[in-house]
């Protein structure tokens, strides 16, 4: 990479998203410029560089805007073609890890979702379907050091929600949906992703997170009184 | 190795019409299983058990799922024939946006025009007309979403063409008088022979909507 590189990340500290982003370009020793997000006043830039969803992370590439974390994750897989590479070259491998990772972001995120933002009835439903769908997700990582192949890989970025995110989440919410006896072998897979310098050094503080989690749900409550 | 291709679909689904573009773009023979949704078959139901929907691409005995990846797979298997993706990194992530943008919205957007009235309705309708605007700008001056040839937008999009019918008639509006160069755009797809043997016909999937309607018990 030349010195005339320049990558920017748009993004917001509490997001899975906007982590994901991060820890690939972190992987790969990409440096970058990160500009934090104030997600209740967006800055100008960044809706120039996302006006169609105004959201982040956004990356930015030499002026190029590239919004949504898994379009960006494989365009710095192909961008730079260092170690560690995120996907394989063949395509049934590529396939599934596209699999798991749109799994995650429209199944467990989504549904996580839910369970944050409801309450009785409708909480204790997606609390079960979470469980379920974090199963098929545990299934998936039995018997394997990691998501894909030999080393960190596309499926474990995108998984990297589970290593401090979700946690930090659950105790904000007072609930006990994922732990190692539920999910043995999810949990191996974080003590090895967090061997990681990378995924270690990535890690959310944890009692700005609790605060931010426990305010947005206050917030929530409130609105919808 | 004699190449083993089965597409479980459905054949008003627009995303199976995807793979079937794909597929066809490519020239490749395939093994077409029309499933019954209200009864899935048992290959079904083992080869996408997580989602138990179509539809699913089975290649040599192992399954893709979603209909996305399947084209993306398709493209990178059989490469050297009909490109749906470019190579260069920055033009492959737009184009994955905007698929993305097609998948996130065209769907759930076009059920609300054909699942409610009133004024849930109007609202789906303008926000329906609202993302098809988008697109056209994203289309602009070019043949196709992928510039001279048909790309990987073009794939993940035109199948929604043929509800176009059934959404006009349901919404009491034309999709033509909003965005005319889409309706050209649309037109220049189903010239293709690829396109036009994958699509059905807008007046079936207009009865299809219609038996729907009657099923779920919207007026």
């Amino acid at each position: 990479m030349g010195d005339d590189e320049e990558v920017k990340v748009f993004g917001m500290w509490a997001s899975p998203y906007s982590r994901r982003v991060e820890l690939a370009l972190k992987l790969k020793g990409i440096p970058y410029e990160y500009i934090e997000e104030d997600l209740s006043n967006k800055s100008a830039l960044l809706i120039k560089h996302n006006p169609v969803h105004q959201k982040i992370p956004v990356l930015v590439h030499n002026g190029k805007s590239i919004p949504e974390s898994l379009v960006i994750l494989e365009y710095i897989d192909e961008t730079w073609r260092n170690n560690p590479i995120l996907l394989s070259q063949d395509p049934y491998d590529r396939a599934m890890a596209r699999f798991w990772a749109k799994f995650i972001d429209e199944k467990i995120l989504s549904t996580t979702r839910k369970v944050s933002f409801t309450t009785g009835k409708e909480q204790e439903h997606a609390i079960e379907e979470v469980t379920e769908q974090l199963k098929l997700l545990e299934n998936e990582v039995k018997g394997k050091a990691y998501f894909g192949g030999e080393g960190i890989g596309y499926v474990d970025i995108v998984a990297n929600f589970l290593v401090f995110w979700f946690g930090n989440l659950q105790e904000a919410l007072g609930i006990n949906i994922f732990s190692q006896h539920k999910f043995p072998f999810i949990f191996e897979w974080i003590q090895k992703q967090l061997k990681i310098d990378m995924v270690d050094e990535s890690r959310i503080p944890k009692d700005k997170h609790l605060t931010y989690i426990r305010t947005r749900l206050a917030a929530f409550k409130s609105a919808s009184k | 190795m004699a190449e083993e291709v089965v597409l479980l679909d459905f054949w008003p689904s627009p995303f199976g019409m995807r793979s079937r573009i794909a597929l066809a773009e490519k020239g490749i023979k395939y093994e077409h299983k029309e499933e019954d949704l209200r009864n899935k078959s048992a290959l079904l139901l083992q080869m996408n058990p997580v989602h138990k929907k179509i539809p699913v691409l089975i290649h040599n005995g192992k399954p893709v799922c979603e209909s996305l990846i399947q084209v993306q797979y398709i493209d990178e298997v059989w490469h050297d024939k009909a490109p749906l993706l470019p190579s260069d990194p920055y033009q492959k992530a737009t184009a994955r946006f905007w698929a993305d943008y097609v998948d996130k919205k065209i769907y759930e957007v076009g059920g609300r025009v054909w699942k409610t009235k009133g004024e849930k309705q109007a609202t789906a309708k303008k926000e329906l007309i609202e993302t098809l605007k988008l697109l056209e700008k994203e289309l602009g001056d070019k043949p196709y979403f992928g510039g001279e040839s048909l790309g990987y937008v073009d794939v993940a999009f035109i199948p929604f063409y043929s509800w176009f019918y059934a959404l006009e008639k349901c919404g009491n509006f034309s999709i033509e008088a909003e965005c005319p160069k889409l309706i050209a755009w649309a037109k220049r797809c189903m010239q293709k022979e690829s396109v036009a043997k994958s699509l059905p016909d807008q007046q079936k999937v207009y009865d299809f909507i219609l038996e729907m309607k009657k099923h779920f018990g919207i007026e």
